[in-house]
């Protein structure tokens, strides 16, 4: 396959809340929330920020960061689980602000977390059969968790957007492999203002079974050993669950290390591990081996394999990494949260 | 504001896109079609403004316009943007950090909506350099 | 162009008036102008009326036509026009009705503008207000009226210096002012400590820098100079009128910190009547904000620009200062029905000029100048009054 990821850009919220403070209002104990997710602290959206404003500036970090010409864009697609209109599509926004407009095709995608990589397949696709130039696929949430459920501690806000192409890529694509089946391991109902899951339900039948599917799938069809990557990503619900599936796919806690975000970010559902690969490729060098494991409640999962080129080292500093997205957070009570997140109902 | 008044102003809101004056140069933002040094004798041309600036002056709203209660206290300034027009907006940024002078950058935010039921706007705040 | 003067005045009381609707405040005070003037109603030849919103405050547009049925002049059928330039109709108001009578078009004219705000809650009359503004591109940002005058006042406290307390000392003077009008607002005194401790609306400016939301109306009687004596042994002659228009928005405006509208307009109205600042003995001006009253004073030339907090605080404008400001109470503490406003600034000119102004008397009142602005500075209009031609 000679298609690949031309570009990347994030976008994380400055707000931050912590485990703590989500764990004092409902009388919960935070160190065994903090031991049993391994995350300390979860992302906040400001009061004027929703999924479609962190597309917008994911986006264009992204077009920013590769010089990209915006006319050339042949398609944008937008993952969400929190698209802000149930009906009208949040891509028309993102593509009008980054000047993509109007010679391009665009719609909104939704598989919980994992609409971002499906977006990624879509792009390889419509490149690869040279129906257009670049596309770009974005994963943007500002997660809802229910006060008092276990989700809440993890539910986080961000964006991270991928330009594909076949020119000047800094990451090859060297292949894809998805697993799909329909599980009802978490959902939302229309109108419903929060998720509803089914506690243990999601582990294994969930998550456990498409991530590790998936994932041996993509490394029989290209006859690759956990040994081969230098990096690997899964999708981070939480800490926990990306290093286990890890361990039982023979993927080493170095190789993750990089990519695993949620411990200090939470969980930011469509751009999950979409930004464990974003802080991968800010630190990764020429040939460097990269695979990559989504996957999205209902459910299934999106396995990639990359090589990184020498490209990546050019344009690397021209769009903030997420470290630098990380840094500098706003820590935020309980209250102050809960007016962020639209919580209290006026 | 009604739909199609948006709608109109959507690519100039979400694009820091104003004018240029081709006869005398004059950079406009917010847009018009008729410059105001030249008149009829002006040529304007959309243009794109790069999205940095600083502020000019500002002030702390406690009591917000119709779309913005939920929103108070916000920053509501005035930037100077680099190539020289100045437009009204608010500045994203902790109330002790903002002064006059500060130098700031475009940054992508909801600015309001109709009602629960109606359009959500978009728009251009702005942000810290340094952010 | 032939001299004019005002020859009778009229006036309703200004607050939160429950009982009295739009058209009842426009009547009362229409009537007490013309019972002043000793005119016969069948003598009027048109009807000019001020007023922003009456779409918003009260539905109704078609406010000519209203005032004149309702004042009973239909069956007459007089011309009656309504003039809007947001706070400056009023002035706006008076300048036709001027006009008219100068240019010999008609002879016997009503200037009035009235204002009924109360009706509907405070969210719909802010929003009505912020109508001033340029909508597309400050509204639309979250920009405010005090939001916009409060970035007027953080440039000029910055750039000259004007402190809280200087601001505050307008409101103070104007109170004080209040308290001897008794159709004013607000007839209580402040101190400096209950302003700037008083709730923060946009920094700088606090409640008691604003001016309140109110009803009420005002109205003159105007007449050719020739044969004003017919009506009152004491017209007061309109010695100049000017107007200007600026920028819609403040982030336009050249200097923040000047309405360049109230320079051309005041600069014109000196012009016309050959008088400088200096000649001026009182003046009523545009105190929306606190802020409002003091770039009011440098802009119209009666202190250097930068000095107008300094000189308030001194006392320069206070009654028995060397040149009072606002004593009706100015719109902080008269008040500051929209449309009523510029007209009521003109009543106070005549009270004073004619030495009925009771406890706020000015002592030699000669030549006195009224300034009425529209929204942040995109209208200004200047008149200028005296006692002689």
């Amino acid at each position: 396959m000679s298609v690949g990821i031309v570009s990347y850009g994030a976008y994380i919220p400055r707000y931050r809340i912590r485990v703590e403070e989500i764990a004092k209002v409902w009388g919960a104990n935070p160190n065994s929330i903090i031991e049993g997710l391994m995350v300390y602290e979860k992302s906040v959206p400001d009061l004027d920020e929703d999924t479609i404003t962190i597309a917008v500036e994911a986006a264009r970090h992204a077009i920013n960061r590769a010089g990209i010409d915006p006319q050339e864009i042949g398609a944008l697609y937008t993952g969400s689980e929190s698209h802000p209109y149930a009906v009208k599509p949040s891509s028309t926004v993102v593509a009008e602000a980054i000047g993509a407009t109007p010679n391009l095709t665009v719609a909104d995608f939704e598989f919980a977390c994992k609409a971002g990589t499906a977006a990624i397949q879509t792009c390889m696709g419509l490149v690869d059969a040279g129906m257009i130039k670049l596309g770009v696929a974005i994963g943007s949430d500002v997660a809802q968790g229910a006060p008092g459920d276990a989700l809440e501690y993890t539910a986080a806000a961000g964006g991270v957007a991928y330009v594909i192409g076949k020119n000047s890529l800094v990451a090859n694509i060297e292949s894809t492999y998805s697993f799909t089946t329909d599980t009802p391991d978490f959902w939302r109902r229309e109108g419903m203002p929060y998720p509803e899951h089914g506690g243990r339900f999601t582990g294994e039948p969930g998550y456990f079974k498409h991530v590790t599917s998936a994932a041996q799938g993509l490394l029989k069809k290209m006859g690759t050993k956990p040994s081969d990557y230098d990096y690997a990503i899964f999708h981070q619900p939480n800490g926990k669950f990306p290093t286990r599936v890890a361990k039982m796919l023979g993927f080493s806690s170095e190789q993750i290390k990089p990519g695993l975000v949620v411990t200090r970010l939470g969980n930011t559902y469509s751009g999950s591990c979409m930004m464990g690969l974003a802080a991968t490729l800010d630190i990764a060098k020429a040939q460097d081996r990269i695979f990559m494991t989504s996957f999205g409640s209902g459910a299934g999962s999106d396995s990639f394999s990359f090589t990184v080129t020498d490209r990546i080292e050019e344009i690397r500093n021209g769009a903030p990494s997420v470290e630098k997205l990380m840094a500098n957070p706003i820590y935020i009570d309980y209250a102050t949260y809960a007016r962020h997140k639209n919580k209290i109902k006026l | 504001m009604s739909v199609p008044r948006f709608w109109r102003r959507l690519k100039n809101i979400y694009n820091l896109i104003g004018t240029r004056c081709e006869k005398c140069g004059s950079f406009l933002y917010p847009p018009r079609n008729m410059c105001p040094k030249c008149r009829r004798n002006g040529m304007t041309i959309p243009f794109k403004f790069k999205g940095f600036g600083e502020v000019v002056t500002y002030t702390i709203v406690h009591t917000g316009a119709k779309d913005y209660t939920k929103l108070t206290p916000y920053i509501l300034a005035i930037i100077k943007l680099d190539e020289g027009p100045r437009l009204t907006s608010q500045v994203i940024c902790d109330h002790s950090q903002i002064r006059i002078g500060m130098k700031v950058k475009a940054a992508f935010r909801k600015l309001g909506e109709e009602s629960e039921k109606g359009m959500i706007y978009y728009g251009t705040k702005f942000v810290p350099m340094e952010d | 162009m032939r001299d004019v003067a005002i020859i009778g005045v009229g006036c309703t009381e200004f607050g939160e008036l429950w009982d009295k609707s739009f058209r009842e405040l426009f009547v009362e005070a229409g009537v007490s102008a013309i019972e002043d003037a000793n005119v016969q109603g069948g003598k009027i030849d048109a009807l000019y009326v001020g007023n922003m919103s009456g779409g918003r405050f009260i539905e109704q547009e078609h406010l000519g036509a209203l005032i004149a049925d309702y004042s009973g002049l239909a069956s007459l059928h007089i011309p009656s026009t309504r003039v809007e330039a947001a706070c400056a109709s009023g002035g706006l108001a008076l300048r036709q009705g001027i006009i008219a009578v100068a240019s010999g078009y008609h002879d016997i004219v009503i200037a009035g503008g009235a204002e009924k705000m109360t009706d509907v809650g405070v969210e719909t009359t802010t929003d009505a207000l912020a109508a001033a503004s340029d909508r597309e591109w400050e509204g639309i940002m979250g920009a405010t009226f005090p939001g916009l005058y409060a970035m007027m006042a953080r440039l000029h406290m910055h750039k000259y210096g004007t402190t809280q307390e200087q601001l505050a000392s307008v409101a103070v003077k104007n109170h004080h002012n209040g308290t001897m009008n008794p159709k004013a607002q607000f007839q209580n005194e402040i101190t400096i400590d209950t302003v700037i401790n008083s709730v923060m609306v946009a920094d700088p400016l606090r409640v008691f820098d604003c001016s309140p939301i109110s009803d009420g109306a005002s109205a003159v009687v105007i007449a050719p100079a020739e044969i004003a004596k017919k009506y009152t042994d004491t017209p007061i002659y309109v010695k100049a009128s000017a107007q200007a228009s600026g920028t819609i928005s403040l982030h336009d405006r050249p200097d923040i910190t000047t309405i360049d509208a109230t320079v051309a307009a005041a600069n014109w109205a000196y012009k016309m009547a050959k008088l400088g600042p200096k000649d001026i003995n009182f003046a009523e001006v545009h105190d929306c904000f606190t802020i409002a009253e003091i770039c009011a004073i440098e802009d119209l030339g009666f202190v250097k620009k930068g000095e107008g907090g300094k000189a308030t605080e001194s006392g320069l404008t206070a009654i028995g200062g060397k040149i009072p400001v606002n004593p009706s109470g100015g719109l902080k503490a008269c008040g500051h029905p929209v449309g009523a406003t510029g007209v009521k600034q003109a009543v106070e000119m005549v009270l004073q000029l004619r030495g009925e102004a009771g406890k706020r008397q000015i002592d030699g009142a000669n030549i006195g100048l009224t300034h009425n602005v529209g929204g942040s500075g995109g209208t200004a209009v200047v008149h200028i009054f005296g006692r002689d031609k």
